[in-house]
């Protein structure tokens, strides 16, 4: 890769020593069970099957795929609340795979979680100053009587108005809600928070409010991200790095500008022919993919590789033998037997880019 | 320039309602021509969904108070007979929509579903009917479409069902399809096929398409003219290279600017401040003028009218073409 192009990707803070969450060979099946009185399992869901990941602090890793490719239960048992089936989870040091009960809590206040709906993930008949006040009831790190000035303080922080502690979300905009979402998940100050498609449901103009927000929250508050989208170029905007998941696997991992100009794994090259580009030159320009089909079952997943069936360079091989991670570059990895050559997107110039004005 | 398809004039559709009347459609004028492709961008509440369900008669006109005119191969469809819509509606505008979920019936089998849909508006047999949905099934490229049109819509995947949609709806042939944002429940992949399947039928059938959508990259390449929505009016329209090279109104470079684009060197993104306005309570003036960086006395005061700034390219802005211009040059492009 040239090194005139500039780096587009948010500056990777230094990587201090241990990772702040590490999965390795993370499993989370499913059961399908038939039966009514004796239940017998029949099959399972192989929602995430065999995962490593390493988040450093400080970091935002992305974390992109399809519907039902694992994305969330991947984050819902790295956040303890599945257990995971085969696998470690380790965060801040401590292997958290199968604490329980009154430790679990103390590890909760660690890491916390944005959701994707803020609709239906604020109770409606609760005002919202209790609604950011709960993690610091259930947790006691602050006295009653400081509650409300902490939670007015969190509700200045994340850009709403403090004199509106006593009213109810139904009276607040989407893109507000999502702010409430988001103050409740720093109330405790968290060192992790899983955000699970925090802008997927917002009007555009709203998304970039939110997504500068976490920004600014970010360095603020020393925060590490797990960002869980399906949109691209969302994700590649806040990562340091991406991982992009296919059927419960991570296929490909690298920082954001590189799994953009150099992809690597075949699925990621139809995924950045298909995401929609607000360029029309820039859109005509790239390498039109279409994948045939829709993903294939995760009760029954494709032999050998698992994208076999929907890839347009599949040979033999891929059917038979799976493919394991492997280096592509300095901090690029991907599993293909037969990796791309070239870019998808052209990236334009200094001088074409001068020139579209 | 031919006869235009579809012409609406002065459009204005209000929803009277206990806290007061909500303006959803405030004045909307354009045209479709036939075979082309239409693109119409906004965010919810821009009125984009409401003045297409107008077109097709499909808002209850009991509670809803329209005015203006929808000239469609030179009919007044707001004042056609009901019976007379029917058999427009259907046959000559077809529409699908965002959730292909709950627009299929699921007690029903998917072929016999398109075939009642053609039944409804050709006297041919059951059989010969139930041939032609086989048929569609296949050219909107379901694999074995004898065996998927005996099935229920559940056993569709996500993709598969709007594709059958797209089958029901292109059926008798219409001239005009009304996608009502056919994409945003399908993930980009699924997107890709959808978009590229009606970009290749419209060819082959020579429909023309309007297609809505709150995302400005699915209509970057597929379509021939662009129209932006705010708060029920056009704020700016044009050709794709227009509004995306050269866009001419602070709504719609707050919108380039908001995007996190993947060919782009956005460190930082600029959002619109504000949340779009109450319909019931419209700003006075510029609708869009509460949230303007550049709003002036002027534009509190007047709506500005759509103006054209050259050839189809149109917008509708109290600023002088020097400001645009420049801020365009300086601020806008240069984060793209």
């Amino acid at each position: 890769m040239s090194t005139v192009e500039a780096s587009t990707t948010p500056q990777a803070p230094e990587r201090k020593g241990e990772p702040l969450l590490k999965l390795a060979g993370l499993v989370k099946h499913f059961p399908i069970t038939r039966g009514i009185i004796f239940q017998k399992q029949v099959g399972a869901v192989h929602a995430v099957d065999g995962v490593d990941l390493e988040i450093y602090p400080g970091e935002t890793l992305g974390l992109v795929g399809e519907t039902g490719c694992g994305k969330s239960t991947l984050a819902r048992v790295a956040m303890r609340l599945y257990d995971a089936t085969a696998g470690s989870v380790v965060f801040d040091g401590r292997d958290i795979t199968n604490v329980h009960g009154d430790d679990l809590r103390q590890i909760r206040r660690d890491m916390q979680m944005i959701f994707q709906d803020p609709y239906a993930s604020l109770n409606p008949r609760k005002t919202i100053g209790t609604i950011i006040g709960a993690p610091l009831r259930l947790h006691k790190t602050v006295p009653k009587d400081k509650i409300k000035p902490e939670v007015q303080q969190l509700m200045e922080l994340v850009g709403l108005n403090p004199e509106h502690y006593n009213r109810y979300p139904h009276e607040f905009s989407g893109g507000q809600r999502q702010r409430i979402g988001v103050a409740r998940a720093i109330a405790l100050k968290p060192k992790l928070i899983v955000c699970d498609e925090p802008v997927s449901a917002l009007d555009v103009s709203i998304q970039a409010q939110i997504l500068n927000l976490l920004t600014d929250l970010q360095s603020e508050l020393n925060l590490t991200y797990l960002f869980i989208a399906h949109d691209l170029s969302v994700v590649k905007h806040v990562s340091n790095r991406v991982s992009v998941m296919y059927l419960g696997k991570i296929v490909e991992t690298a920082d954001g500008d590189g799994l953009y100009k150099d992809p690597k794994h075949p699925y990621t090259g139809a995924l950045l022919s298909a995401v929609p580009i607000a360029d029309p030159r820039l859109a005509k320009a790239r390498k039109r993919i279409i994948l045939e089909g829709d993903v294939p079952s995760p009760i029954d997943p494709p032999s050998g590789c698992r994208f076999h069936p929907r890839c347009y360079k599949a040979q033999e091989l891929c059917s038979v033998e799976e493919p394991q991670l492997r280096e592509m570059g300095p901090t690029h990895t991907a599993s293909c037997h037969f990796p791309l050559e070239t870019r998808i997107i052209e990236v334009p110039s200094d001088t074409d880019r001068g020139s579209s004005g | 320039m031919p006869e235009p398809l579809l012409e609406v004039k002065d459009l204005r559709v209000s929803f009277p309602t206990e806290d007061g009347v909500v303006k959803a459609v405030d004045g909307l004028s354009f045209s479709i021509q036939a075979g082309e492709t239409l693109g119409v961008v906004g965010e919810s509440g821009s009125g984009k969904s409401v003045s297409f369900l107008t077109v097709m008669g499909l808002i209850n006109r009991k509670s809803a108070i329209v005015e203006g005119q929808v000239l469609f191969q030179g009919q007044d469809l707001l004042t056609l007979p009901s019976e007379e819509l029917q058999e427009v509606r259907g046959r000559k505008i077809a529409m699908i929509f965002q959730d292909p979920m709950t627009s299929l019936h699921p007690f029903y089998r998917v072929g016999d579903q398109i075939a009642e849909a053609i039944l409804a508006h050709e006297k041919i047999s059951k059989k010969e009917a139930a041939d032609r949905s086989v048929e569609m099934l296949r050219r909107v490229n379901i694999p074995r479409p004898d065996e998927r049109a005996r099935q229920y819509p559940h056993e569709f995947s996500g993709g598969m069902r709007q594709r059958a949609m797209i089958a029901m709806a292109l059926s008798l042939n219409p001239d005009l399809l009304i996608a009502d944002e056919p994409t945003t429940a399908l993930d980009v992949t699924v997107q890709a096929q959808i978009l590229d399947l009606v970009d290749r039928l419209q060819t082959e059938f020579n429909t023309a398409v309007a297609l809505i959508t709150h995302d400005l990259g699915v209509v970057a390449e597929h379509c021939d003219h662009i129209q932006v929505m705010y708060a029920g009016r056009i704020v700016e329209e044009g050709t794709g290279d227009d509004i995306y090279y050269n866009p001419m109104m602070p709504y719609t470079w707050g919108l380039m600017r908001s995007i996190p684009r993947l060919g782009a060197e956005t460190a930082r993104l600029t959002p619109i401040m504000g949340s779009p306005p109450s319909l019931i309570h419209l700003p006075s003036g510029c609708a869009f003028s509460p949230r303007c960086p550049y709003a002036f006395d002027l534009c509190h005061e007047e709506a500005p009218a759509l103006l054209p700034v050259d050839g189809h390219h149109a917008a509708a802005c109290h600023l002088s073409m020097e400001d645009r211009n420049r801020i365009v040059a300086e601020e806008v492009l240069t984060q793209s």
